[in-house]
């Protein structure tokens, strides 16, 4: 397990991992199993059909961790990989996950993940997931995750993704189902750059009453990049749901952010906002009378605002 | 010591040139507080980017502490000590407050206590503040009072500030001249205040008054204020009716 100075530099990025992870973890590398702990509470299985884990925590578990980072080191390497999460009730755990590439060949990298989260009655979820890619081969590193979530009542999800630098092509989609009272957050930040690609669409139901659904996007497209956002929240209930997207463009890069708010019901309240600008000059010369270069300005500006 | 020789800015347009500062010469001592005023348009602003680096002269040299930084860029000149509270401050998403202080002091381990300490000169609680991010989400009057408080974390040995009372209430702004007043007395920094503030005006030790592109009157704060308010009632029609002003 993290045998090579690659593996480790994967994990530290991808799941801020340094050494053995404490608490519950699956390691998958280049398609195989390179780790594996359950806890007490917290129980990890292979699926038998297919490629992929069950991660099972028993309710009422508290305060810990679990860690399923995914990483890939050879190239040529095409994996889709299903994951499913049981939460018990009256939990309140972080699941880590994340998936590095790191491709040095000519080949295609990808990896597709469905995670799928089934989260008992009132229980707490921070899930985090980070995307990153390296390597100077000219191969490509693809990503395209599905994370599917069912809340019952009372239960609640924080879910931050990131993804900086280095993926070439990712199509994401997340779907939350919140039942009542629930409470669905998600916050994304995306940096692009190259001519790399990137596609997100988000869909948080709102079907029980007293349901809240949130979503913060911040990303910046660099060089000839594009993104496309299609966040959608539905209210189904009496509910509350925000959708918020702001992105930075840059160089010659395009951006599409299409937001769309849909009520089935008259207790529903939604709002969407949405904003696309490039980083504004007097943002630069203010950090510029603060003894910053132009550049280090830009870098500053783009780390607070995808921070 | 700061010295404008011959500074001139002209900008073009369809018809011609537009003359917006002409031929401007001023010298300023170390540790002095200089407050330029003058009606709206006059070039006060335009004078003290110059001197920032923020605008380029069509003519002239700027000569600070001897050195010639006509031709350096703004970052270069907020690295030789000068430093600029803009009038209307930017807003950053994602940038908070003990971010900016912390990019502005040049320290990357800049204490809680000494962000404080900026914000607290300001009128601002640090508690209230720091963690905040310096967007939208803030009044005009906050976002004025952290520029000042950038500025104050920088230490620059040359401060400007541009209509530093501009947006901020009557409060803050008895505390902000104390803050002046402070900085002043310690001796630390030459400060160049652009005002039109009698409270301030009468904290300096040297008033220019900036109309029309031209330096038109310099003095103490006494000698100049009864001009600033003869110039205010002559240019005004009503108060002038019938030749006496009332």
């Amino acid at each position: 397990m993290m045998d090579t100075e690659v593996d480790r530099e994967l994990l530290e990025k991808i799941a801020d991992l340094i050494g053995k992870p404490v608490g519950a973890f699956n390691i998958r590398k280049d398609t195989g199993c390179d780790g594996r702990q359950s806890t007490d509470h917290i129980k990890i299985t292979g699926k038998d059909d297919k490629p992929g884990i069950d991660i099972r925590v028993l309710p009422g578990t508290k305060g810990e961790t679990c860690h399923i980072p995914v990483i890939i080191t050879k190239p040529g390497i095409s994996e889709m990989v299903y994951n499913d999460f049981y939460i018990g009730e009256d939990s309140d755990v972080d699941i880590v996950a994340g998936c590095g590439i790191h491709n040095c060949g000519s080949e295609t990298s990808r990896h597709d993940g469905i995670h799928t989260f089934y989260v008992g009655k009132n229980s707490r979820v921070h899930y985090s997931e980070k995307h990153y890619g390296e390597g100077d081969g000219t191969g490509g590193r693809i990503m395209n995750p599905q994370t599917i979530v069912y809340l019952e009542e009372g239960a609640s999800i924080q879910m931050d993704t990131t993804q900086i630098r280095g993926i070439d092509s990712t199509k994401r989609y997340t779907k939350i189902v919140c039942g009542p009272g629930a409470e669905a957050v998600i916050t994304e930040r995306l940096l692009t750059h190259g001519d790399q690609v990137a596609e997100s669409d988000m869909e948080i139901v709102l079907d029980g009453n007293d349901s809240k659904g949130r979503v913060i996007s911040r990303s910046v497209a660099q060089g000839s990049s594009s993104q496309i956002f299609r966040p959608l929240v539905v209210g189904n209930a009496r509910c509350f749901g925000h959708v918020q997207c702001d992105s930075i463009i840059m160089g010659t890069a395009t951006i599409r952010s299409v937001p769309e708010i849909a009520a089935n019901s008259t207790e529903a309240q939604l709002i969407h906002e949405a904003a696309i600008g490039k980083i504004a000059g007097d943002q630069l010369l203010k950090l510029q009378t603060l003894g910053l270069t132009e550049e280090e300005a830009e870098d500053r500006i783009l780390k607070g605002f995808l921070a | 010591m700061l010295e404008l020789k011959g500074i001139g800015y002209t900008v073009r347009e369809a018809d011609g040139e537009l003359g917006i500062l002409n031929d401007i010469s001023l010298t300023i001592d170390d540790h002095r507080l200089v407050v330029f005023t003058g009606p709206n348009g006059g070039g006060k602003t335009t004078l003290a980017k110059i001197i920032m680096g923020l605008v380029k002269p069509t003519s002239g040299r700027i000569l600070w502490n001897g050195q010639d930084i006509t031709d350096l860029g703004i970052t270069e000149r907020a690295k030789l000590g000068i430093s600029y509270g803009f009038q209307q401050p930017p807003r950053f998403k994602g940038l908070t407050v003990r971010s900016l202080l912390t990019i502005a002091s040049g320290d990357g381990k800049l204490s809680k206590d000494r962000c404080c300490q900026y914000l607290t000169k300001v009128g601002l609680c640090a508690n209230d503040y720091l963690d905040r991010e310096v967007d939208v989400s803030l009044s005009g009057g906050e976002v004025k009072r952290i520029e000042i408080a950038s500025i104050l974390a920088r230490g620059s040995e040359l401060m400007i500030f541009d209509e530093p009372e501009a947006g901020i209430d009557l409060w803050s702004f008895a505390r902000l001249t104390e803050t002046f007043e402070q900085i002043h007395a310690e001796g630390r920094a030459t400060m160049i205040i652009i005002s039109h503030q009698e409270r301030i005006i009468s904290l300096a030790d040297e008033v220019v008054v900036v109309g029309d592109g031209e330096i038109r009157h310099r003095g103490s704060a006494q000698e100049i204020l009864p001009k600033i308010l003869a110039d205010t009632t002559s240019i005004c029609p009503v108060l002038t009716k019938g030749g006496v002003s009332k």
